[in-house]
C-alpha cells in the first residue's frame, strides 16, 4: 500500500500551476517523484513557466495528467473545481478510484462572493469529495501559506520540521498522504474524517499555520475544547 | 549594478496625527503629497500611489494624487503603484496618466496590476467571474494606445474603437508603463509577452523565492522576441534610528492593519514572533538605515533588480515617524545600498 509514496514507483499529478501548484510541483520533484502538471490552458501555453518553475515536471492536460497519476493533486481555484453552474470541470472519470489530495481553499480574491463556499457549517473538501465520486479524497497542504510551503521543506527529525495537517474518510489514502508529506519534507498530523478539517479552513484556528506537528495538535485540541 | 533607482510607495494609509487620533482621508492625501515634495527634495527617484477603495487607505484616485505632487516637485518620477486596469477604462487610464505626465515634465509613470482587492469590480459595475478577461482584454488595449496613434480596437469588457484618436499625446511619445505582479506565473509569462517591465509584489516570504520569477520574465521575453527590462520590486518596511524603535515604532501599526485584512482572508492574527521572522529573513525591511540597506542590497543583488520600492506607509504609523522615515530612506538608506553594491 505504501509503495504509492515510493518515489520510484508513484506518479504525482498536480492540477493547477499557479503560486501552490509550482511549489508542491518543486517539492515532489526535490523528493524524487516524476510529476505532471496541468492548468486550464493548453499545454504549450504553461510549457515555459513548469520548465523555469518546477524543472522536470511534464507540462500536460489535466485529463492526462489525472489519468497518468497515481496520486493527484488539486491545486487550482476551488470556484473552478466546484462551478457555481455545476458544469464538470475535473476529470472526473480519470480520478475515479485514486487518491486525490484537495489543496485548496476559498480565495474571495479569485473566486468572488460564494455563500456556498463560505457558510460556518460549510467544509469545502465535502464539496470537492461530492463532486469526484470515487475518489478518495484528502485534505492536505491547504493550510500553509506557499512560501512557508516553498521554504519550509526540512528532513525528518530536524527540530525546526513543520507539520502538514490532512483529513480524510479513507484511513488507508490518508496514510498514503501522511507517508507522501513525510517524503515532501513535513511531518504530517491526521485530524481523521474529512469534516475534521473544517478546522483548517480560511478563518478558522489552522489557516496559516506554519507549525510544528506538536503545536498543531495543541491547536486542534483548543479548538474543540 | 550601476543604474539601481530608489523609490518610496505608498496606498495612502490613514496614519495617526501627532496627537494620536486618526487622520480623515484628507489630511491622509495632503501628508502623501508633504512626503512626496520631501522625497523630491531628498533626490529619491520615484514616488508611487496605489489605488484602493477601503476605508483604511485614503488613495483611490493615483493619479489625482499624482497631480498635485507633480506641480510642487522638480524631479522625482511619479507613478501608480498599482492602477487596478481591469476595473478601469484602458482609454481613460491612458488620458489621466498622459495629463499627469504635461503637468510633471514628462515624470510621469503607470503600474498597471490586477489588484490584489476587489471592491473596485463591484463598485464600477465589473463581474469578478470575468477577472481574467477584463484584464487580457484591457492589457491589449492599453499597449495599443501607447502608440499614441489612432487604435481600432474591439473586444468583451468595453465598447469597440474605430480608428480612435485619444489625446492629450505625451511630449516624448511614451508614457512609462510597467505591470505589478504578485506571483502568479502566468502574469509574468504576459508581462514578457507585451514586452513592459515587471514589477513584483514581494510582501511575504524570503525574496530569494521571487528569483525564479525574474529568470521566467527574462526566458519569457526572449521567448517571444520583446525586450526584458531590469525588474522592478516593491516590499513593505519602516526605517527609525535604531533596529529596536523601528520595530517598536512599526509592530502595533502594521498589526492593526495586518489583521484587520487577514480577518477578510481568514488568517488568524499575526504574532509578534511572526513579525520577527519576517523583519529577519523575510520580505519586512524595517530596522535602522544600516539594517534596512544591508537586507535590500542583499534583495537586489539575489534578483538583479533595477529597482526598489519601500511600502513606507503600513497601517496607522504616525504622521511624523512615516516623514521620518522617508528622511532616513532618501538620505541615509538609499546611499548605503549604493555604497554596499558599488
Amino acid at each position: 500500500m505504501h509503495s504509492l509514496t515510493d518515489p520510484k514507483k508513484a506518479t504525482i499529478g498536480i492540477l493547477g500551476a499557479g503560486k501552490v501548484g509550482t511549489v508542491l510541483a518543486r517539492l515532489a520533484i526535490a523528493a524524487g517523484y516524476p510529476v505532471l502538471i496541468a492548468s486550464s490552458r493548453p499545454p504549450a501555453a504553461i510549457e515555459l513557466t513548469i520548465d523555469v518553475l518546477a524543472h522536470g515536471a511534464g507540462a500536460t492536460t489535466a485529463s492526462d495528467a489525472a489519468g497518468r497519476a497515481d496520486i493527484v493533486i488539486l491545486a487550482l481555484p476551488l470556484g473552478k473545481a466546484v462551478p457555481l453552474d455545476g458544469v464538470e470541470t475535473l476529470p472526473v472519470d480519470q480520478l475515479r478510484g485514486k487518491i486525490v489530495i484537495d489543496a485548496m481553499n476559498y480565495w474571495w480574491e479569485v473566486d468572488g462572493v460564494r455563500p456556498d463556499l463560505t457558510g460556518d457549517d460549510v467544509t469545502t473538501s465535502e464539496l470537492v469529495a461530492a463532486a469526484l465520486p470515487g475518489s478518495r479524497l484528502v485534505k492536505a497542504f491547504n493550510h500553509m501559506g506557499y512560501h512557508d510551503l516553498d521554504e519550509g521543506a526540512r528532513p525528518t527529525g530536524d527540530p525546526d520540521r513543520k507539520a502538514i495537517a490532512l483529513s480524510g474518510d479513507d484511513v488507508a489514502a490518508n496514510d498514503v498522504v501522511a507517508d507522501l508529506i513525510d517524503s515532501l519534507g513535513f511531518d504530517a498530523v491526521d485530524l481523521g474524517l474529512l469534516v475534521e478539517g473544517a478546522v483548517l479552513q480560511p478563518g478558522r484556528e489552522l489557516f496559516g499555520a506554519n507549525l510544528g506537528a506538536a503545536e498543531i495538535r495543541d491547536v486542534v485540541e483548543q479548538a474543540a475544547a | 549594478m550601476a543604474d539601481i533607482e530608489f523609490g518610496l510607495d505608498t496606498f495612502g494609509d490613514i496614519p495617526q496625527t501627532d496627537t494620536g487620533e486618526l487622520a480623515s482621508h484628507a489630511q491622509a492625501i495632503r501628508h502623501v503629497v508633504a512626503e512626496a515634495v520631501l522625497a523630491d527634495q531628498l533626490g529619491i527617484e520615484v514616488f508611487a500611489v496605489g489605488e484602493h477603495h477601503r476605508p483604511e487607505y485614503a488613495i483611490s484616485s493615483p493619479e489625482t494624487v499624482l497631480a498635485g505632487i507633480a506641480t510642487q516637485t522638480e524631479r522625482i518620477r511619479l507613478s501608480s503603484g498599482v492602477t487596478v486596469l481591469s476595473s478601469d477604462d484602458p482609454v481613460r487610464v491612458f488620458q489621466r496618466f498622459a495629463t499627469v505626465d504635461a503637468l510633471s515634465n514628462g515624470r510621469a509613470e503607470v503600474i498597471l496590476g490586477r489588484g490584489s482587492f476587489t471592491e473596485s469590480f463591484p463598485l464600477f459595475g465589473y463581474d469578478m467571474n470575468d477577472y481574467d478577461t477584463l484584464f487580457e482584454e484591457k492589457i491589449e488595449l492599453f499597449s495599443r494606445l501607447l502608440t499614441e496613434r489612432p487604435v481600432s480596437w474591439s473586444g468583451t469588457t468595453r465598447a469597440a474603437l474605430h480608428d480612435a484618436d485619444v489625446f492629450p499625446k505625451t511630449e516624448s511619445g511614451h508614457l512609462s508603463t510597467w505591470v505589478g505582479v504578485g506571483g502568479s506565473p502566468q502574469s509574468v509569462v504576459r508581462t514578457a509577452q507585451y514586452g513592459f517591465p515587471l514589477m513584483l509584489a514581494i510582501i511575504g516570504g524570503s525574496p530569494e523565492r521571487f528569483a525564479p520569477y525574474a529568470d521566467l520574465y527574462r526566458r519569457a521575453a526572449e521567448q517571444f522576441g520583446t525586450t526584458a527590462h531590469p525588474i522592478g520590486m516593491h516590499s513593505p518596511g519602516f526605517i527609525a534610528r535604531t533596529d529596536d524603535e523601528a520595530k517598536e515604532i512599526f509592530f502595533p501599526h502594521y498589526k492593526v492593519m495586518r489583521d484587520r485584512i487577514g480577518a477578510l482572508r481568514g488568517w488568524p492574527p499575526v504574532t509578534r514572533a511572526e513579525f520577527e521572522n519576517e523583519v529577519a529573513h523575510g520580505s519586512m525591511y524595517v530596522g535602522s538605515p544600516e539594517t534596512v540597506a544591508r537586507r535590500m542590497a542583499s534583495a537586489i543583488a539575489t534578483l538583479g533588480a533595477g529597482r526598489f520600492d519601500l511600502i513606507y506607509s503600513a497601517g496607522t504609523t504616525p504622521m511624523s515617524d512615516r516623514m521620518r522615515a522617508v528622511e532616513l530612506y532618501g538620505t541615509e538608506v538609499v546611499p548605503l545600498v549604493r555604497d554596499i553594491l558599488a
